[in-house]
């Protein structure tokens, strides 16, 4: 080995905790990029693939029953490849000692054996016989979450009669990767699942011989999505179509979008941030060592090293520190992907969803780490190389200090010596301060960023679960309930009060924007569905007029007063002018509500339903249940508490996770910060220190110099971090913003606190590490060698 | 120097000046200084402190150029030389001492030796440089672990183990007490002897240019007398 290399490991060895500090910076900066970057990359492989090789259409349509017959001219229109006509219906299930109802969604499966288009994928089992009268096929989560295997039976509430299923295969589709109830905003594997049957079985059960009442179209390359849309709308128009859509508005397709939307998110976040502050620390760590090493470069090139041999060695110090860091950062990322994987895995279905690792990222990486590296330090190492030599020889100049402006402003009496050289440290080169508060601000926002989301999600769950929606059931009618049925229900044993709802297809345009939603037709005096403002004020169901959410406002760039257009895709589908009579604050979905009474007259329709909320006696939910699952009009009842319970497990579980990461990774960050800091600071004033423990200074007297700085620094930053912690969280909220579900931008006083507490308690544990060199300091040792 | 043998001139110096810009003051360090040193001359550089010795032999050296005036290396003109061919001209030909040693703290005596061997053409081994100066045996001793008399024979071994052609040492005895000073003397006499090595030591102690063939005296920027020794003394009979 050269000695200029073993000069470079000795050096690293005298810089290693610095070095380590920094090395873990850069390790968790990788880490969650690789993580990012291998679980996007796996992922959208696995879609990709799955999307592939078992057709998942591109464009989708329900309608009423159509006739076969149709399908020849749907093949028939431009741009479309292939086209699947199906029938497809939600009914309720009979689990066994399941008192909360569970929905299942049956596709009808030709007779061929497979869809033409969403072809179904056996896990386990066998795919059904479709010439056998009760044979199914269930989703893997469902069967999963019930325990349900090859040879089980189930039972379901088929227009109204108590049918057995044989359960003969597991499966999965690229239609319901993750199987999400419309409607609602979280999985929820217990009460929704799929079932494939027969479509012979499905026509008898429903008298639908010779018709379908959905349709799946494949397009072919390249083809004009909107052209095949109208064409395919004009079409299934008499036959009740609520008009057809794309992925975009798939819902198991939107969820993976957004998944993967996250994902790449966060790989651009992660390396600015951790990369960012490995950069300064790196700056800090290797321009001092470089004005201690002055007379050692001085000494080489006197013996004739050239700039380039100096400047070499100098970057190959900083590169084995980030190479190394971005190696662990990759193994670390690795595991942390596979582990993702694994939670994917849970959620999201595809035949094989493995842990691919994404070479080009972790290259990516290697790139992106030494360049940040590099430029980080190339000033002070440029400074090393252009150092002249005769001059380093001689010692480098006591540093010229001035009185601090701060002193001017503070009382004299409270300056001691100390706190005047504290002062004037932190004077002398104010930017160096600058970028040391950022740093640990740094370590703030990232604690705040990974914390809020609980925060949010609590409050989310608090507006939309308790504050809007009171109800404890909610019920849906297969096909409008007249007042006779709606009276039953509210009739029923241990209901306390009950509200209506007129819910209907449509599409509503303001100006060129359009977008297909579900118009809820609402009592104005609603007390268990509430409409909220962002104030979380009720807002009264006004008689006139339509009252959109936020996010469907912003969608179609429409506000109160404005006229939107709203054109019914149900019955005698009549075109609506109406004004926007109000915005609602909504966290999930797309929705839009008027006065049910005024609905009705627009609809030219008696007083009909199509569900229910129901307030129960606590002690007679299940009962209630049960009836109402009894009833042939009833199709899905929803217990909200379980709704509630398995969204919170849900949320809680992938957080968790992340969260454990997240202030690892800002505890990381201060650490290596303050760490940095305070052993720069003493390696800069060791012989002040040493000068002051001789002239009999205490042990605590010196230290007020040495972490004065770095407490100033520390207290500097925690308001600074919070005001970048929360504005991270804004451009994060921003950024998953979607029609799913949004994320309200609040963050709670106990996560500030904590952000605050995590970064004090790095603070003190890493200055307490540096402080105990203090006590070391050899006092003739540091005077006689000349710095 | 003895008159009977032709001697060549390894460096001419013609009129140099040395100024230093320090801010509004300027700093006349060398106020036009001309010399010559020869081939296997022992030179001392004789001067108060400030007197521009340093200033002359970092330009002898490559380390520094003058403001005015030309330095000759044999054919080389130093003065009209890049900072590349500096570096080369000094990793082929020169060999420094320093009053403080400059010794790399985090390699032993034997590997700071090594650092330069590597990058010289034909180099002498390590450890042999080392026994010259008498410090076989502490090869592998960190510089923390050396007296300074001891760190500085080793920064003598560094200087010599490339077989330079010139030996350049600014004051190598000023941190040493008499004993070490006349041992680390010793080895610098040695090595210009039997080496043949145009060496200059600089000094401010008078007593020290009894060994020289040469004394050339510095006050104030300027030569103020040159002085030939018939007679070199060894180091072992200096007093001070
Ligand atoms: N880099 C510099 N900037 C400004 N002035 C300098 C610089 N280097 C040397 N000088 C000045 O030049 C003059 C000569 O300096 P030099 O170091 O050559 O003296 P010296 O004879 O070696 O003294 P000493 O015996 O104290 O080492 C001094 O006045 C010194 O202050
Ligand atoms: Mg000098």
């Amino acid at each position: 080995m050269l000695k200029l290399d073993r000069k470079l490991l000795r050096d690293l060895y005298q810089l290693r905790g610095q070095a380590i500090a920094i090395g873990l910076v850069i390790a968790a900066g990788v880490a969650v990029f690789v993580m990012s970057m291998c679980s996007y990359r796996s992922l959208e492989s696995s879609k990709n693939q799955f999307y592939e090789q078992f057709l998942f259409a591109d464009v989708f349509s329900s309608s009423g029953r159509s006739p076969n017959a149709l399908r020849a001219r749907l093949q028939e229109i431009p741009g479309v490849a292939a086209v699947e006509t199906r029938l497809v219906y939600d009914v309720l299930l009979d689990v066994p000692g399941m008192t909360e109802p569970a929905t299942a969604r049956l596709i009808s499966i030709p007779d061929t054996g497979q869809s033409r288009l969403n072809q179904v994928y056996i896990a386990r089992g066998r795919m059904i016989d479709p010439l056998r009268t009760g044979e199914v096929v269930v989703s893997e989560v469902f069967a999963d979450a019930h325990g349900f295997v090859p040879g089980d039976q189930v039972r379901a509430i088929i227009n109204g009669r108590s049918q057995a299923l044989s359960i003969v295969g597991i499966a999965l589709s690229p239609e319901y990767v993750i199987q999400v109830q419309p409607g609602s905003i979280m999985p929820d594997d217990k009460r929704f699942g799929i079932i494939w049957i027969s479509e012979n079985d499905l026509e008898a059960a429903f008298d639908m011989a010779g018709a379908f009442n959905s349709v799946a179209i494949r397009l072919a390359y390249g083809n004009q999505v909107d052209e095949t849309i109208t064409a395919l709308d004009r079409l299934l128009k008499p036959f009740g179509s609520v008009g057809a859509y794309t992925r975009d508005e798939q819902l198991s397709h939107q969820f993976l979008s957004d998944e993967l939307a996250q994902l790449r998110g966060m790989a651009v976040m992660a390396p600015v941030i951790f990369l960012g502050v490995a950069a300064f620390l790196l700056n800090i760590a290797i321009s001092r060592i470089i004005g201690q090493q002055r007379e050692q470069i001085a000494t080489l090139k006197a013996f004739g090293y050239s700039n380039f041999e100096i400047g070499a060695h100098y970057l190959n110090l900083v590169l084995v520190i980030s190479v190394t860091g971005t190696l662990i950062g990759m193994l670390l990322g690795f595991w942390m992907g596979a582990n993702m994987m694994g939670m994917y895995a849970e959620f999201y279905k595809f035949p094989s969803l493995d842990f691919r690792p994404d070479w080009m990222a972790v290259a990516l990486s290697f790139v992106m780490t030494s360049t940040v590296s590099l430029l980080g330090t190339l000033f002070s190492v440029r400074s090393a190389v252009r150092l002249p030599p005769a001059e380093a020889m001689r010692p480098e100049p006591p540093p010229s200090y001035r009185p601090s402006w701060i002193e001017r402003l503070l009382p004299q009496r409270s300056l001691t010596p100390e706190i005047r050289m504290v002062l004037r440290n932190i004077t002398r080169k104010p930017f160096k301060a600058l970028l040391s508060v950022t740093g640990i601000s740094m370590a703030v926002a990232v604690m705040i960023l990974g914390n809020f989301s609980l925060d949010a999600m609590d409050y989310m769950m608090d507006f939309q679960f308790r504050l809007a929606q009171r109800q404890d059931l909610s019920v849906s009618f297969v096909e409008p309930a007249t007042e006779s049925v709606i009276h039953e229900v509210q009739q029923l044993h241990g209901v306390l009060e009950s509200e209506t709802i007129r819910s209907i297809a449509t599409r509503i345009r303001y100006q060129n924007r359009s977008r297909r939603i579900g118009i809820m037709g609402l009592q104005p005096d609603a007390q268990l569905y509430r409409l909220l403002d962002a104030n979380e004020n009720v807002i009264r169901v006004p008689e006139f007029g339509i009252m959109l959410n936020s996010k469907l406002a912003k969608l179609l760039g429409a506000t109160i007063g404005d006229l939107v257009v709203v054109e019914v895709l149900e019955d005698k589908r009549p075109t609506l002018m109406l004004e926007v009579s109000g915005i609602v604050e909504e966290y999930t979905g797309v929705n839009a509500y008027m006065n049910k009474g005024q609905l009705h007259k627009a609809l030219l329709e008696s007083n009909v339903a199509t569900g229910a909320f129901l307030k129960v006696d606590p002690n007679r939910i299940e009962s209630v249940f049960s009836e109402l699952e009894q009833r042939p009009g009833v199709g899905s009842v929803t217990i909200k508490d379980a709704a509630m319970k398995t969204f919170q497990k849900t949320v809680a579980e992938n957080l968790m996770v992340m969260r454990s990461f997240i202030v690892l990774f800002a505890g990381v960050i201060a650490v290596g910060v303050v760490y940095n800091t305070a052993r720069i600071t003493l390696s800069e004033r060791s012989r002040d220190f040493a000068t002051m423990r001789v002239m009999g200074f205490s042990y605590g007297e010196v230290s007020i110099v040495l972490l004065g700085e770095i407490i100033l620094f520390t207290i500097a930053a925690i308001p600074v971090g919070w005001l970048i912690g929360y504005g991270l969280a804004g451009a994060l909220t921003s950024s998953l913003d979607t029609e799913n579900y949004r994320i309200p931008l609040v963050i709670n006083r106990g996560t500030f606190v904590m952000a605050a507490l995590v970064v004090v308690s790095a603070t003190i544990l890493s200055a307490g590490i540096v402080q105990r060199r203090v006590g070391e300091l050899d006092l003739i040792g540091v005077l006689k060698t000349r710095e | 120097m003895s008159a009977t043998t032709t001697p060549t001139a390894v460096f001419r110096a013609a009129d140099i000046t040395k100024i230093y810009q320090m801010g509004e003051v300027q700093v006349h360090a060398l106020r036009g200084v001309s010399m010559q040193l020869f081939e296997n001359e022992f030179v001392v550089l004789l001067g108060a402190s400030g007197s521009g010795k340093s200033t002359l032999l970092n330009i002898l050296g490559g380390l520094d150029s003058p403001t005015s005036g030309s330095v000759h290396y044999l054919d080389h003109d130093l003065t009209a030389s890049d900072d590349a061919q500096l570096t080369r001209y000094r990793r082929k030909n020169v060999g420094f001492v320093f009053q403080f040693y400059n010794l790399i703290p985090s390699l032993t005596a034997r590997e700071n030796v090594e650092l330069i061997t590597e990058i010289a053409d034909s180099p002498m081994q390590a450890l042999d440089a080392l026994e010259i100066v008498g410090l076989g045996e502490r090869a592998n001793h960190f510089p923390a672990q050396l007296s300074g008399g001891e760190q500085q024979r080793v920064a003598i071994a560094r200087a010599i183990a490339k077989n330079p052609k010139v030996l350049l040492c600014d004051e190598p005895t000023g941190a040493l007490d008499v004993h070490t000073g006349i041992i680390v003397l010793q080895a610098i006499a040695r090595i210009n002897r039997e080496l043949g090595t145009t060496t200059a030591v600089i000094t401010h102690n008078a007593e020290i240019a009894k060994m020289a063939d040469r004394v050339i005296s510095l006050s104030d920027g300027q030569i103020s007398g040159v002085q030939c020794n018939d007679d070199r003394w060894e180091a072992s009979q200096l007093k001070w």
